[in-house]
């Protein structure tokens, strides 16, 4: 197993954001993640990532427990993410920001960078490189000097995810990738989710509101409301659950 | 009437909008379609004053707005609910729906579109003391939306209102937007949802890198082959 | 266009020399005496920008950190029988009272001294949020201030230090300026540079991007008190007087005047500010002195000087929100766009 959250549970106050949450992601796997407004879903992402310390239960990469670990700890352990309140670096450029994506890799120390020391020097370089890259594979090659704040909002979540690319994880996180984008572009999303899937060899686990994507695009899927998990599955599964009909999907 | 005539804006070098031509009547639903960078948002900032434009006209009733700055165009009653959820994050949710509805002094009036709020979402009645930057996405989302509402505008313009929302909200939220504009506000709407958005305006255009490339009823352009495939994300 | 741009800097840097060897030898002492304190300014500017505007960080402990540098690089640097002179109330710890270093050797020796004050500070201090991390090093500037009066038979306490060699010489301290300035640009353009602008951006982002925040803020705060060591280090080489009263909470604030007024977060716009500031400075003495001016008395007014140049600052706050430069950077292309020499780029201003 890739992830496994054993009964990992966050409580704000006297509210339980998420109770007893049991994921699991195999390797190359894409799961997805869902549930009506508030369920818990980004606050799952948030446990993982280290961001929030769970309140009770633990999470474990990879066979090695993270729970609690730093954010930075956890990214260079190779889980990666997007967020779902766009945060780029809004003075950087759009290839800027990606680069800082691959601190993880370069490792830069202000002594070996202020001084160019040739290591120093050969990493930056393949830091750019691959900065560009990853934005050719995202379409935003054409921006990379623009400031990354001005680019309209759909290329700003897939400048997050190349931005996320960057580190180069084995676990991606992705948090609605698809606000923001037209059906037509939320359709190339679906593609490019399993072209990066394959290209990087990376599992994902997806949150999204758009259920022609998530349900297109993943294996299985896990269901929260109000914290709890009420079904998982295969979308065919989940689709016709009552439960989720009732709490989140509605009747069309 | 709420009337833009041939305006342009420029980035620096890129020219954003390159003399669209649009209006909104009094009490009508209108929508604004079109790809990411198509400069829907650049139109809407441009309207309240947030981005100068570089050439054209943008007046309403008459009156022009471009040189009015944009305190005084909310004022006037335009208001815009932007793009990706701008709440105040360290207010709590009822501080925040209360300054939507700061210039207003009508106080039994207000409480009434309070509860309307929270009728629309439940969800901010539970957390009325909770600060706004912890709320989800979605719920961020519904606090903007909400405090919009309270500011009982002339002219509502929504920058993507549905984005983050489950689908059983989106639906609502196509339904309050029509039941405030039967109320006799004048909506102009921004989706990436453009099906729902085209069933609910009774007029839309389609903006493509910066220029208007149709226009014509809501149902009309639902209708259009070329939308279908564009905006509709349907099978070629 | 790189190597074109290294040469018009280097020509750049030859006729600056050029200008300052002439001035050396023509303008006299005053004069020159002001020049060289804008250099150590510009210094004390990029120490404080570092933390303040590439990092995002709100730091008031410039003061306390110049003091640090300035005390050790005297005590290091003054011969047996200046300490003798010096340390009449108690004689000076005898291991020091016997060591005499060469200049170059105590200024750097300053500067390391003032960086692990900035370690241990930073290393508690700088957990917390910003809001306090201003007042906490407000606080520590002041306790280094009264550690510095108490310490008789360190520092000879409140009497200060006389007779410090007189070694800041125009080229020292415009040498120190260009080394600052050539080691703050190599920073903030390199991949570590991006990392503390990262940080600055939006934290939460740069740890998710693998960015250890909390070892690149303590890294900037360090890095920035050696600076500001080797700055007040200069200073004290300069006036050849110090005492704890010079290191108050005042000089900070001149130093964030400078960099907010130039732009936080530009390079450029600290060395600007600093030259202009320091000048202006000393041209508007006459302010605190008595005033005899068409209908305008004043029997002399010690601050007024401050007070027009804090309205300045408010200003320059009001119209240039982000200080004259902003984040901007000097570029030689910036300069031909300016000079219209060359066409306007899809941004405009200077590069
Ligand atoms: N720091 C916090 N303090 C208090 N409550 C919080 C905090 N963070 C999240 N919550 C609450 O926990 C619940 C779960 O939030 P979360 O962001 O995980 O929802 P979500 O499933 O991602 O929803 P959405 O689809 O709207 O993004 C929400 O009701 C939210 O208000
Ligand atoms: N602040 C800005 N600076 C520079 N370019 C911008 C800025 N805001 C928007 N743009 C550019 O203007 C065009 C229109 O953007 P926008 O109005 O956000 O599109 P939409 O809302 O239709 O997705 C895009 O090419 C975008 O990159
Ligand atoms: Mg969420
Ligand atoms: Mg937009």
């Amino acid at each position: 197993m890739k992830l496994v959250t054993h009964g990992a549970t966050m409580r704000f106050g006297g509210l339980v954001a998420v109770s007893d949450l049991k994921l699991e992601i195999d390797k190359d796997e894409i799961v997805g993640l869902i549930g009506p407004n508030g369920a818990g879903k980004t606050t799952a992402f948030n446990m993982i990532t280290g961001v929030y310390e769970p309140t009770e239960g633990r999470v474990v990469f990879e066979g090695e427990d993270i729970t609690g670990k730093a954010p930075h700890r956890i990214t260079k352990a190779g889980i990666a993410r997007t967020f779902q309140n766009i945060r780029l670096f809004s003075t950087m450029s759009v290839v800027e920001n990606v680069m800082v994506g691959s601190t993880v890799q370069e490792k830069p120390g202000w002594f070996t960078s202020v001084f160019g020391l040739p290591g120093a020097r050969k990493r930056a370089k393949e830091a750019r490189e691959f900065a560009m890259d990853l934005l050719q594979e995202t379409g935003l090659a054409e921006f990379a000097d623009e400031q990354a704040t001005s680019l309209p909002y759909g290329k700003q979540r897939r400048l997050e995810i190349a931005r996320a690319l960057a580190s180069r994880p084995s676990l991606l996180l992705l948090d609605e990738p698809a606000a923001g984008m037209n059906p037509q572009e939320s359709l190339e999303l679906m593609d490019f989710i399993h072209h990066i899937r394959d290209r990087f060899k990376l599992s994902i686990l997806l949150i999204e509101h758009h259920m022609q994507v998530v349900m297109g695009v993943c294996s299985r899927m896990y269901v929260l409301d109000y914290g709890v998990t009420i079904a998982q599955g295969t979308p065919d599964v989940i689709r016709r659950d009552p439960k989720v009909i009732e709490a989140y999907l509605g009747v069309d | 009437m709420l009337k833009i005539d041939n305006l342009s804006v420029h980035y620096g070098g890129i020219h954003a909008l390159q003399g669209i031509s649009l209006e909104v009547p009094e009490g009508k639903i209108v929508t604004l379609i079109g790809a990411n960078g198509a400069g829907k948002s650049t139109t809407l900032k441009s309207i309240v004053g947030l981005v100068k434009p570089s050439a054209g006209s943008i007046t309403w009733n008459g009156e022009p707005l471009i040189t009015k700055g944009t305190k005084n165009i909310v004022e006037s009653g335009i208001v815009l609910v932007p793009e990706g959820r701008r709440v105040f994050a360290n207010l709590t949710v009822d501080e925040n729906l209360s300054l939507g509805a700061y210039a207003r002094n009508d106080k039994k009036a207000i409480e009434s579109d309070r509860e309307r709020v929270f009728t629309l979402f439940p969800r901010l009645k539970d957390r009325m003391k909770q600060k706004a930057g912890t709320l989800s996405g979605g719920e961020q989302q519904m606090l903007a939306v909400g405090r919009a509402m309270m500011t009982k505008p002339k002219v509502l313009m929504m920058d993507e209102p549905s984005l983050g929302l489950a689908p059983l909200v989106v639906k609502d939220i196509f339904t309050i937007i029509k039941e405030i504009n039967a109320e006799g506000t004048t909506i102009l709407l921004v989706e990436q949802n453009a099906k729902a958005a085209l069933e609910a305006a009774h007029f839309g255009y389609v903006l493509e890198t910066g220029r208007i490339t149709m226009s014509g009823e809501g149902k009309k352009l639902l209708a259009d082959d070329g939308v279908r495939k564009a905006y509709l994300g349907e099978a070629q | 266009m790189k190597t074109r741009n290294n040469i018009l800097t280097l020509g750049a840097l030859v006729v600056f020399a050029m200008l300052l060897g002439l001035a050396d030898r023509t303008v006299g002492n005053y004069a020159m005496r002001i020049l060289n304190l804008s250099a150590i300014y510009i210094v004390l500017a990029l120490s404080l920008n570092l933390v303040n505007g590439f990092t995002g960080l709100f730091s008031l402990g410039s003061a306390g950190f110049m003091a640090v540098g300035a005390y050790v690089s005297a005590i290091l640097t003054m011969s047996p029988d200046v300490k003798d002179m010096n340390f009449f109330l108690e004689p000076l710890a005898p291991w020091l009272q016997g060591l005499t270093l060469p200049f170059g050797i105590a200024l750097i020796a300053g500067g390391i001294c003032a960086a692990l004050a900035g370690l241990i500070i930073g290393l508690p201090v700088l957990r917390l949020r910003d809001d306090y991390l201003g007042i906490a090093t407000l606080g520590f500037s002041e306790i280094i201030r009264v550690v510095i009066t108490n310490l008789q038979s360190w520092t000879n306490g409140a009497q200060g230090l006389k007779s410090i060699p007189k070694v800041s010489t125009t080229w020292v301290v415009w040498g120190v300026a260009l080394l600052a300035i050539l080691f703050m640009s190599r920073l903030v353009h390199s991949s570590y540079g991006r990392q503390l602008k990262a940080v600055r951006d939006d934290e939460i982002a740069a740890e998710a991007m693998g960015v250890n925040v909390f070892r690149v803020k303590v890294v900037s705060f360090t890095l920035s008190a050696f600076i500001a060591g080797v700055g007040g280090a200069l200073l004290g080489h300069m006036i050849t007087t110090i005492d704890p009263k010079m290191f108050s909470f005042m000089l900070t604030f001149n130093i964030l005047l400078i960099v907010v007024l130039g732009g936080s977060g530009s390079i450029t716009g600290s060395v600007i500010a600093s030259i202009a500031v320091t000048v202006l400075m000393e041209a508007m003495r006459f302010l605190d002195e008595p005033l005899n001016f068409l209908f305008l008395k004043t029997d002399g007014l010690p601050g007024l000087r401050m007070v027009v140049f804090s309205v300045l600052l408010m200003i320059v706050v009001i119209f240039r929100q982000r200080g004259l430069m902003g984040e901007r950077e000097f570029s030689w292309e910036g300069l031909a766009r300016a000079a219209g020499l060359m066409p306007r780029s899809k941004k405009g201003g200077l590069a």
